[in-house]
């Protein structure tokens, strides 16, 4: 596996790359140079870069962010990691009244160069308050950038990217991403901007609109939906804040259906905010309105029985893909995991 | 001597210029909240005038003082409140979102205790540059009850940053007095001590012991022996928010109020300067007809300036 690479390990060597590229950016979060090195995101870069660049903090969402933000007022390009989401809505005040709002409210005399790394969890009695994905959320603020990567090829490139952009950038990292591999050879560039909406499978039968770790299930739903010769277009959709529609549009043209897929509650969300976008643009070409995959209105219950159908899986893809298409009665071969982890390899507890 | 005479021009300017806000504000011209800090001037002053331009300051939604005595330029100020094109964030931000960069003068923010991170977030830009300079962190007694408050002090403290905590203790959150608020006999400063940082209660009316207290804080600073925190004890005059006195609403007690008139920091500072000879009634008039033709022309430009264009509404968003 030596020409292998896991996400984990390129949304590390993207933060060594912005440490060497910019010598006044600093990395803190809790625990972020302890033994486990945030799920092994952070390797190295105390060692490398020092403790004054790198440095853990205290238990103090709101305030540490504001520290953040004052820093990175001052100049100093900032990164900041906590290792779940449901932890940083501490820090709220600081994010949205003074990190979203400083360039607009100032008038472009001061900028943020500050990114925030928020990882989301899935799975093993995650439950109500450890997994919640709430992308929705920060895009509704005008003046934050919100970054979904879902591949290990350009983890590193959209996260580089995030920390060197001189604006308030919310980076979220699905949990179940982080073991995920590709090949070497397939790392897309750091210092070269991706494309916002990129294609990971070509496909003429339906459009599927993705983000995170919804990605890898389309990806499966594909294989899958490929040997009965239904083809599906998927799209990922990974800035929130700056959607590039055109290759969605081209997409649907083609297609005449879209599922939109979020790992986030259907209600009120990006995955609502696309499926309008989506009407609203390509309203001739549709054949039958957007369908929204994506969690129910209740919280996440913690019990092994009790999400075995919570999420939205490759399953579900596939199900809904036959339901607007009217085929029937297509064979199942899909392996179906075990609901609650990623693969073998996630032994819990988070 | 000459100290007092200059500073107490200082807080005259500060006086007046806010005074004709007031005067001005139910023309309804100037759309914006504003809360004044008539009262509270000798604090502002007496920091202000131990500080250089390369040392930075954040401040709160009563940010009129700390802005105008940290340099803040005046006719951008009151072009400000008019929600004029030449206003400091050109309509933007309005009374309390207020910055100066010239001098040094950051931001002020509208949040209770919402700056004071920042303020700390500069200092530990400072300290990774070994910047002599500091940062001055200014807020209420109500910030005292927030946690950012709390989690800025233990940060700053833990990382010996170059930040002044300043604390203008008015007794009143809006119309909340601390006894609803905060455990009777607390003394904020004592408290805050427990930190681990230098913390001590000044008459914050008394522009001359502002102004000692702030050399001994900025030296200690400077010299790289971490952050200070200073409780000065203060009060407005006027309402929480808008240009009138309230006294009506009976929330603060009448005798209260003709006590800290008394102790008007203009009051006490003037007594002592005509005690001493040091000001003649004719230096006096002098001073405040320069104050009040540069305030006259702060007015005019502001009121003859053009609004922003709401087209450009979308810029800056985000950073270029």
């Amino acid at each position: 596996m030596q020409n292998n690479t896991t996400f984990a390990k390129q949304v590390s060597l993207a933060q060594h790359e912005a440490m060497k590229s910019d010598p006044s950016m600093i990395c803190m979060g809790l625990g972020i140079d302890d033994p486990k090195a945030i799920f092994g995101t952070t390797e190295g870069l105390s060692e490398s870069f020092g403790c004054e660049r790198v440095f853990d903090i205290p238990t103090a969402e709101n305030a540490m962010t504001g520290v953040g933000i004052g820093a990175a007022i001052a100049g100093t390009r900032v990164l900041m990691t906590h290792q779940r989401v449901d932890f940083f809505l501490l820090a709220l005040d600081q994010l949205v009244n003074n990190a979203a709002k400083w360039s607009y409210m100032f008038n472009g005399k001061m900028k943020v160069p500050l990114t925030i790394r928020l990882i989301i969890g899935r799975g093993w009695g995650q439950g109500p308050t450890h997994q919640q994905s709430l992308q929705s959320w920060f895009a509704h603020i005008p003046g934050l950038k919100v970054v979904v990567p879902s591949l290990t090829d350009n983890v590193g490139q959209l996260l580089y990217q995030s920390i060197m952009d001189d604006n308030p950038t919310i980076f979220l990292e699905h949990r179940w991403l982080h073991n995920q591999e590709c090949k070497l050879e397939n790392i897309m560039p750091f210092r070269q901007q991706g494309e916002r909406t990129l294609e990971l499978r070509s496909g003429k039968d339906v459009t599927v609109i993705t983000n995170s770790y919804l990605s890898i299930e389309a990806l499966k739903a594909a294989d899958e939906l490929a040997k009965v010769g239904i083809s599906l277009n998927i799209l990922e959709v990974n800035q929130l804040h700056d959607v590039n529609w055109e290759p969605i549009e081209s997409s649907i043209l083609r297609t005449g259906y879209c599922i939109v897929t979020d790992i986030g509650h259907a209600s009120y969300s990006i995955s609502s905010e696309i499926a309008f976008q989506v009407t609203r643009r390509c309203f001739s070409q549709l054949k039958a309105p957007p369908v929204r995959l994506a969690l129910p209105n209740y919280p996440e219950p913690t019990s092994f029985a009790l999400t075995k159908n919570y999420y939205i899986t490759a399953s579900k893809i596939i199900d809904s893909v036959t339901e607007i298409l009217g085929v029937t009665q297509i064979e199942r071969v899909l392996e179906v995991g075990i609901h609650d982890i990623p693969g073998d390899w996630f032994k819990g507890p988070f | 001597m000459i100290l007092l005479n200059s500073l107490y021009g200082k807080m005259l300017r500060i006086r007046s210029i806010e005074e004709r806000i007031a005067a001005r504000y139910p023309q309804q011209q100037m759309r914006c909240p504003i809360h004044l800090s008539i009262g509270q001037e000798a604090v502002a002053v007496g920091v202000s005038a131990c500080l250089n331009a390369s040392d930075k300051v954040y401040s709160t939604h009563r940010a009129h003082a700390h802005y105008l005595a940290k340099g803040g330029n005046l006719n951008r100020l009151i072009a400000e409140l008019y929600g004029k094109a030449s206003g400091c964030t050109s309509g933007r931000g309005g009374s309390m979102h207020l910055t100066d960069l010239d001098c040094g003068f950051m931001a002020s923010t509208a949040i209770v205790a919402n700056s004071i991170p920042l303020a700390v977030g500069h200092a530990l830009h400072q300290q990774l540059t070994r910047s002599q300079s500091i940062t001055v962190s200014y807020f209420g007694d109500g910030a005292i009850e927030e946690g950012a408050f709390y989690e800025s002090v233990n940060f700053a403290v833990l990382k010996s940053l170059p930040v002044l905590f300043i604390c203008e203790n008015n007794f009143y959150s809006v119309y909340s007095p601390l006894s609803v608020r905060q455990a009777k006999n607390r003394s904020i400063s004592g408290f805050v001590k427990a930190f681990g940082l230098p913390s001590i209660e000044v008459d914050g009316n008394d522009v001359e012991l502002v102004y000692e207290a702030i050399v001994t804080a900025v030296e200690s600073i400077k010299s790289g022996k971490g952050p200070v925190f200073i409780e000065f004890k203060t009060y407005r005059h006027r309402e929480h928010c808008g240009p009138s006195f309230d006294d009506d609403l009976n929330y603060r007690p009448q005798q209260e109020i003709e006590e800290w008139k008394q102790k008007d920091p203009l009051v006490m500072s003037r007594a002592k300067l005509a005690q001493h000879d040091m000001m003649s009634e004719k230096e006096y008039k002098d001073l405040l007809s320069r104050i009040n033709l540069e305030i006259d022309t702060a007015f005019e430009l502001a009121m003859s300036d053009s609004f922003p264009l709401e087209s450009n509404n979308q810029r800056n968003l985000y950073a270029e």
